[in-house]
């Protein structure tokens, strides 16, 4: 086993989550899939066992850690199933503006309850003319006296009907362009915002994936993040710190399907011999290890470099999504591969893995987007020589 | 409320081996865990004080290693706990081991409630419960498995019987046994754990708890394990099948077969 150098402390957490995954999610996975139910019962346990905190300020009723804790948790919840584990790290992205940009009164309001585990929490940036292209949203924010009515539809927000807590960017001032997107904390049951369908989705079936629909939906002032204008500063910022997150999720996933496959590979039997005896078969395997340890150790060197207050993190984090999301993909296929025709089987828990890998590919920026951000900044880099 | 809740720390495994010789467990290189049925106990005691308010005791018997079975316990949210550790409780059997829990328990004090697993899986008796209630001289139950009400000085508890269950009234202080359908255990929780890093073990030797020598430890246990062996499988026994008379004539001639056999022998 590879030595990260983690403290105690995230030893603890690692190790606790493990324990959950193992415990609780691990037996209750395949349904949640299959029923595409939304796993409040883990949530449950989360919350009773402190894990809902771990990224938040001890002030505000957390455990004083960050991305690096964030994404240790992540990735042990993954490895049982990615679709549960994304209903935490959902909240997390959806926290994360709160975070950096919430004034003291916004955080002590909010992060004391969803560090409890009591609220989740959700982001909605996208919608449906504005995927990659962020800055196409349509969404409105209209000054009247201490309020600002929102008007719009977000759409494929995770945790969207579960979470009672929403960062949603719209636009204020469509005139400044970039610069005229804000960014609010809109709570559920405020009037004029309701949701749309449930999606039906390929992967990460137990997480709920919803339209956020606002109609005439009045939210105070008091509820503006940060300044006017700096919304898309705030979405730039949260991704900075939340993709080592969907990077995490991408190793757990990946590790979790390494672990069911080469379990089978030393009980199965073919022309009379286990199939783990096969170099075919073994190199295979040897890949797949080489290549989630190696994402591992880039998601935990960002995430380090998130949490040592690194102003500019960008290129990394985008290169630490990019590089565990592909490797996720390509490890959850090949262990398909080792189970032979049994890994195609639902019956098996692998296919799921593959299922579930997909996603990181796409949410929190797709990778060509996350190339496009390296490829940008090295090119950058390069000029200032 | 004041609770104390009695665990011993067990080998996780099934398949425990036994050193010929002597008779008893063979515990090296096994790893240990809480046993599974204290964990009910624990789990029932933090459900009562959450609902009553109180402080929750864990107190174990054991060597020094049995540390970490106290820091679970104390993750999960007990308050306080107690080892009892000394040479001189090495040997006991579930009489002495009963009366040293008893001893350690009333130098803590004032309690309400013991709880204790209905048994431990290494061993198997289910005496150790009911053998501390014996000594304190206070009512017990065992088998519980549902808190129907408790107050300051009354309880009322359901309690497993092979054919049903029984609703028992009590008075306070008293000591229950628990079986596995009265919760789920919770898991620990982050700040629980880190609490149970630091919180301090008060160690309690023979000297501390004014016992009589003679009844602690290898001298004190009358109990002398001769041999260890699994009882033959029960067989299944005789189904009769058919209408009403056909099954009772069916069933006299057997009885008669029987009565017959038994008398030649
Ligand atoms: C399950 C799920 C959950 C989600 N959760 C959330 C959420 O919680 N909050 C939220 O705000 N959003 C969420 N999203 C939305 C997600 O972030 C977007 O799907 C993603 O940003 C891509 O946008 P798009 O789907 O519109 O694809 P498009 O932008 O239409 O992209 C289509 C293809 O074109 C490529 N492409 C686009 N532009 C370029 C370019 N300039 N150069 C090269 N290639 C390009 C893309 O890489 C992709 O391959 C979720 C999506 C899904 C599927
Ligand atoms: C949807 C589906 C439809 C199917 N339809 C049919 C059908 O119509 N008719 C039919 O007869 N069968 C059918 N099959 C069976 C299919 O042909 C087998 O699944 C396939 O031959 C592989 O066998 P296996 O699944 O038992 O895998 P295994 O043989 O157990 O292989 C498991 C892994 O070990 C590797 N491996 C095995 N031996 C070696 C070796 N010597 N050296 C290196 N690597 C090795 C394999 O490449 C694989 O990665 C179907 C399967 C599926 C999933």
């Amino acid at each position: 086993m590879m030595d990260y150098l983690l403290t105690e402390q995230q030893i603890m957490v690692r190790d606790l989550a493990r324990k959950i995954a193992k415990e609780k999610i691990a037996p209750v996975a395949a349904e949640h899939d299959e029923k595409e139910t939304f796993p409040w019962d883990i949530m449950k346990v989360m919350a009773e066992s402190d894990l809902c905190g771990v990224y938040i300020e001890e002030k505000y009723g957390g455990l004083g850690g960050g991305a690096m804790e964030l994404c240790l948790v992540t990735e042990e919840l993954s490895r049982a199933c990615g679709g549960i584990a994304i209903c935490f790290a959902a909240t997390a992205l959806g926290t994360y503006p709160i975070i950096l940009f919430g004034n003291d009164e916004q955080k002590q309001k909010y992060l004391p309850d969803i560090a409890s585990g009591k609220k989740l929490a959700a982001f909605a940036l996208t919608e449906a003319g504005a995927g990659s292209d962020a800055g196409a949203i349509a969404t409105t924010a209209r000054k009247e006296g201490d309020y600002y009515v929102l008007n719009g539809v977000k759409q494929w927000i995770t945790n969207g009907g579960e979470a009672e807590v929403y960062s949603v960017i719209a636009m204020t001032d469509r005139e400044k362009g970039a610069r005229g997107a804000s960014f609010f904390i809109v709570e559920k049951g405020t009037h004029g915002f309701d949701f749309g369908k449930k999606e039906k989705k390929l992967g990460i079936r137990a997480s709920a994936t919803r339209e956020l629909v606002f109609n005439e939906c009045k939210v105070h002032k008091d509820n503006l993040l940060g300044r006017e204008g700096m919304g898309f500063i705030v979405a730039m910022k949260t991704f900075d710190k939340s993709r080592p997150g969907v990077a995490a999720q991408a190793v757990g996933i990946a590790q979790g399907a390494l672990d069911h496959a080469v379990k089978y590979s030393r009980e199965r039997k073919q022309f009379g011999k286990t199939i783990s005896s096969f170099q075919g078969l073994q190199f295979m395997i040897a890949d797949m290890a080489t290549q989630i340890e190696a994402a591992r150790a880039l998601t935990y060197a960002v995430a380090r470099m998130v949490d040592s207050g690194a102003r500019d993190v960008s290129k990394e984090s985008a290169m630490v999504k990019l590089f565990a999301s592909d490797t996720a993909m390509k490890v959850t296929t090949d262990a398909i591969q080792v189970l032979g025709g049994y890994g195609y089987m639902r019956d098996y828990p692998v296919e799921k893995y593959m299922r579930d890998a997909k996603i990181t590919q796409i949410y929190e920026g797709t990778n060509q987007i996350q190339r496009n951000i390296i490829a940008l900044e090295v090119l950058k880099e390069q000029l200032r020589k | 409320m004041n609770i104390i809740v009695c665990i011993k720390q067990v080998p996780d495994t099934q398949d425990i081996r036994i050193n010929p010789e002597t008779n008893t467990l063979m515990r090296e290189g096994v790893q240990s865990i809480i046993n599974p049925f204290d964990m009910y106990a624990i789990e029932e005691a933090l459900r009562i004080k959450e609902k009553l308010g109180g402080k929750i005791t864990v107190i174990c018997m054991g060597p020094q290693q049995a540390d970490a079975a106290l820091r679970e316990a104390v993750s999960m949210g007990v308050d306080e706990m107690v080892l009892m550790c000394d040479r001189a409780f090495a040997g006991s059997d579930t009489w002495a081991t009963s009366y040293t829990l008893a001893k350690g328990i009333q130098k803590l004090g004032k309690f309400d409630l013991i709880i204790c697993g209905k048994q431990a899986i290494d061993g198997d008796t289910a005496q150790v419960g009911p053998g501390i209630a014996a000594t304190l001289d206070i009512p017990q139950v065992t088998y519980v498995k549902k808190t129907e009400e408790i107050k300051e000085d009354m309880a009322r508890f359901e309690k497993m019987t092979e054919e049903g269950f029984e609703v028992i009234e009590t008075p306070l202080p008293c000591l229950i046994t628990v079986v596995k359908e009265i919760n789920i255990p919770r898991l620990p929780s982050l700040k629980g754990k880190i609490r149970a890093k630091q919180a301090p073990v008060t160690t309690l030797t023979a000297k501390d708890i004014d016992a009589e020598p003679g009844k602690l430890g290898l001298k004190g246990s009358p109990t002398v394990v001769k041999k260890v062996f699994t009882p033959p499988k029960r067989t299944g026994g005789q189904i009769l099948q058919g209408d009403t008379n056909e099954v009772v004539n069916k069933l006299v001639e057997a009885l008669k077969d029987m009565v017959v056999a038994a008398g030649k022998t």
